[in-house]
């Protein structure tokens, strides 16, 4: 397992090709990349800085690791997630899912996306031409989230 | 007992300040009476942290409601709901 917290960018190709390294029980790696957007609410984005919890955000993508590890069998798994000050198309957060067979690998990814966005301690400020504002979590990110404990 | 409090995000904005330390009388031992103390300064720490407004609260680095117990020396965050990923 590869938890990252960084303010610097990641190579996809690469991390995924360090997650299957030596591993030949693995027959399928889901992977997800989040994106700097330029539009939000209807608004440009110029630019986003990511502020996080540093004593917190490292256990907490683990506790949701730990939770996908309970969920499916998973060989392993790679989250990075960057910090600081980001441009438009620039990459926010990679989450990497190796397992035997494919279900596991995709449920595990969502799940692990979908914990990550209302679990783990980061909070996005963007840069709009009418001045900077804070995201406000989406309700349907806490539905998405929730679909999980049904 | 003695609490260091932290505040993230637009909170930490809004009430001017990312860290402090609260004393609380023994037998506080409740996040919810942290946040009856913190209310009780009024303007935005009343307006903020108001029972019907959506923010999170941590102790210890951990997610917790509003009935977790507090001790002497934990660490309780208070943050708007996050935003990453």
């Amino acid at each position: 397992m590869k938890i990252l917290v960084d303010d610097k960018d990641f190579d996809v190709g690469a991390e995924i090709a360090a997650l299957r390294a030596g591993n030949p029980h693995i027959g399928a790696v889901a992977s997800f990349v989040g994106l700097v957007r330029d539009t939000n609410a209807g608004s440009d984005v110029a630019s986003m800085t990511l502020e996080h919890y540093p004593a917190m955000t490292q256990r907490a993508l683990e506790a949701i690791v730990a939770e996908a590890g309970q969920r499916w069998t998973l060989l392993d798994v790679t989250v990075i997630h960057r910090v600081g000050e980001l441009q438009p198309s620039d990459q926010i957060v990679l989450v990497a899912v190796a397992s035997s067979h494919r279900a596991d690998a995709f449920s595990a990814c969502k799940f692990i996306m979908d914990y990550l966005k209302t679990q783990a301690p980061f909070w996005k400020k963007e840069q709009t031409p009418e001045g900077a504002r804070w995201v406000e979590q989406r309700a349907t990110d806490e539905q998405a989230a929730a679909r999980w404990s049904e | 007992m003695k609490l260091k409090v932290l505040y993230f995000a637009r909170l930490r904005e809004r009430l001017g300040m990312a860290e402090e330390v609260v004393e609380l009388p023994d037998g506080m031992g409740m996040v919810a009476m942290l946040l009856d103390v913190l209310r009780a300064r009024g303007g935005a720490w009343a307006e903020e942290l108001a029972a019907g407004k959506n923010f999170r609260v941590a102790v210890n680095q951990d997610m917790a409601g509003m009935e977790a117990p507090i001790e002497d020396g934990d660490e309780v965050a208070i943050f708007p709901p996050v935003t990453g990923g």
